[in-house]
């Protein structure tokens, strides 16, 4: 299961030795896992960056009427 | 205000339309009774507290969950949702057909539509998931004593669980809105389960310093005996946050769902949920959603090392107690003294000065919140005549 879960990616030469650098002393024993843990923080900062949220105003009103009259807001 | 996790925040509640019409159609569809925790799991699939998910776990994301701690699309998520089902029940159902899920008193309130139809080795389960196969580990008996198949599919809830605690029932999009009403953008969640010590007030006031609101969320739900029963948490806490917390600067409403004691794994699910909530930060203590001695105390804290794309910040404290001379709650970071000028709070403790109908000292509990407590016959669970 665990390895069919996993691919290949290939990377510069060089950028790989900056990596294995940048590595030591992080408790990372393997390259892969930490070039993943960098990407998902990226990826996910980048998502995070990306996204708005939004209700419908119907939905608004619902909600706020349903609040206040709980008495979470005036 | 954290993104909901995965993104998108799931709402999969029937219209009012759709209500009526399922409230109908159901009577003719094949049908499951779910145990209550069960039956708030559906709730908080439709409600988005479980978001991304829509449904119960199909056989590749259980797969992943176990084996990767995320779903397959590589979300982070830790305990496997699922439905279980008997070798009869699994025979009787198809691929594609829509069924009802009904409460232990067997009304129809969600429909399932049946995505895929798999078998589980619990043990693996159990291994994976709790990081044991003893059986005296909560957990794991509850996992041995699941049905042998599992169901998977996304869920639609037409009818609301009825709570004792609607007052203090708030789904994700009412936090969301009413977070941003009071313009916080920085809100730090706290899960419980207990009355709340003077320990517990020290913590959430430190991390309440450093942002905008503090969200109490107490899990109300199945418990074990001897424990404090849920009204009497909800009481203990309302009257501490009117006499001791700004009133704009906290919230509490109830988490409708069971206790795992999965440790690590249900520390980063309770996380999740609170970010779904709209919670930025999220505390985690000590020994954090364990049980026995089956973790390590800062296990439920390492773990969120494993999680760089979780985008909720974890707030993690030591072991806290009360020194005499400090005159308040500290911990190692902060107190100079010797062990014999501290206290710990201890639970047991104050627990049993409740029943023998005695205060818990001041500096222990704040007499209003010991004085609620004391206001009812039955305060733990198994003390109902």
């Amino acid at each position: 299961m665990t390895e069919k879960n996993y691919t290949t990616v290939s990377i510069p030469k060089p950028l790989a030795k900056k990596i294995k650098k940048r590595m030591e002393g992080t408790g990372f024993n393997s390259m892969s896992s930490y070039v993943t843990y960098v990407l998902r923080q990226v990826i996910s900062s980048m998502e995070e960056e990306e996204k708005a949220e939004e209700f419908s105003k119907e939905d608004e009103e619902k909600v706020k009427e349903r609040l206040r009259a709980l008495g979470y807001l005036d | 205000m954290s993104t909901p996790h995965g993104g998108t925040l799931v709402d999969h509640t029937a219209s009012e339309r759709k209500s009526a019409r399922l409230k109908e159609e159901t009577r003719e569809m094949k049908s499951i009774r779910l145990t209550s925790g069960l039956r708030k799991d559906v709730q908080n699939l439709a409600n988005g507290v479980y978001s991304p998910l829509t449904g119960f776990l199909c056989g590749n994301d259980f797969d992943w969950v176990l084996e990767e701690s995320r779903l397959s699309d590589d979300t982070p998520w830790t305990l496997p949702i699922i439905l279980d089902v008997t070798e009869e029940q699994r025979k009787e159902l198809s691929i594609g057909e829509e069924i009802s899920l009904l409460t232990e008193e067997e009304e129809p309130f969600a429909t399932l539509e049946v995505e895929e139809l798999y078998g589980f080795d619990k043990k693996r389960m159990a291994r994976k998931i709790y990081g044991t196969e003893d059986q005296d580990h909560p957990g794991v008996k509850r996992v041995m004593n699941m049905k042998d198949h599992l169901v998977g599919g996304d869920i639609l809830q037409f009818k609301k669980n009825s709570t004792d605690f609607e007052k203090f029932h708030l789904t994700p999009k009412e936090t969301r809105i009413l977070f941003r009403e009071k313009g916080w953008r920085t809100i730090v969640g706290f899960q419980t389960r207990n009355v709340p010590h003077m320990g517990h007030e020290y913590v959430q006031k430190t991390a309440l310093s450093f942002v905008d609101g503090i969200f109490i969320n107490p899990i109300i739900g199945k418990k074990k005996a001897g424990d404090y029963r849920d009204e009497v948490i909800l009481a203990a806490y309302d009257t501490l946050m009117d006499k001791y917390y700004l009133k704009g600067r906290a919230v509490m409403s109830i988490l409708e769902a069971e206790m795992r004691y999965a440790g690590p794994k249900e520390a980063v699910f309770h996380a999740i949920m609170r970010k779904n909530f709209g919670c930025t930060h999220f505390i985690v203590g000590r020994d954090h959603a364990g049980v026995g001695d089956y973790y390590g105390p800062y296990d439920a804290q390492d773990i969120f090392d494993e999680f760089p794309d979780l985008d909720i910040t974890p707030v993690f404290f030591k072991s806290f107690t009360y020194c005499e001379k400090c005159g308040g709650a500290v911990d190692g970071h902060i107190c100079p003294h010797d062990d014999k000028n501290r206290e710990n709070f201890s639970g047991t403790k104050m627990r049993n000065m409740f029943k023998e109908g005695k205060t818990p000292p001041e500096h222990m509990m704040r007499p209003e919140v010991a004085k609620t407590v004391l206001r009812y016959e039955d305060k733990f669970v198994g003390d109902q005549k």
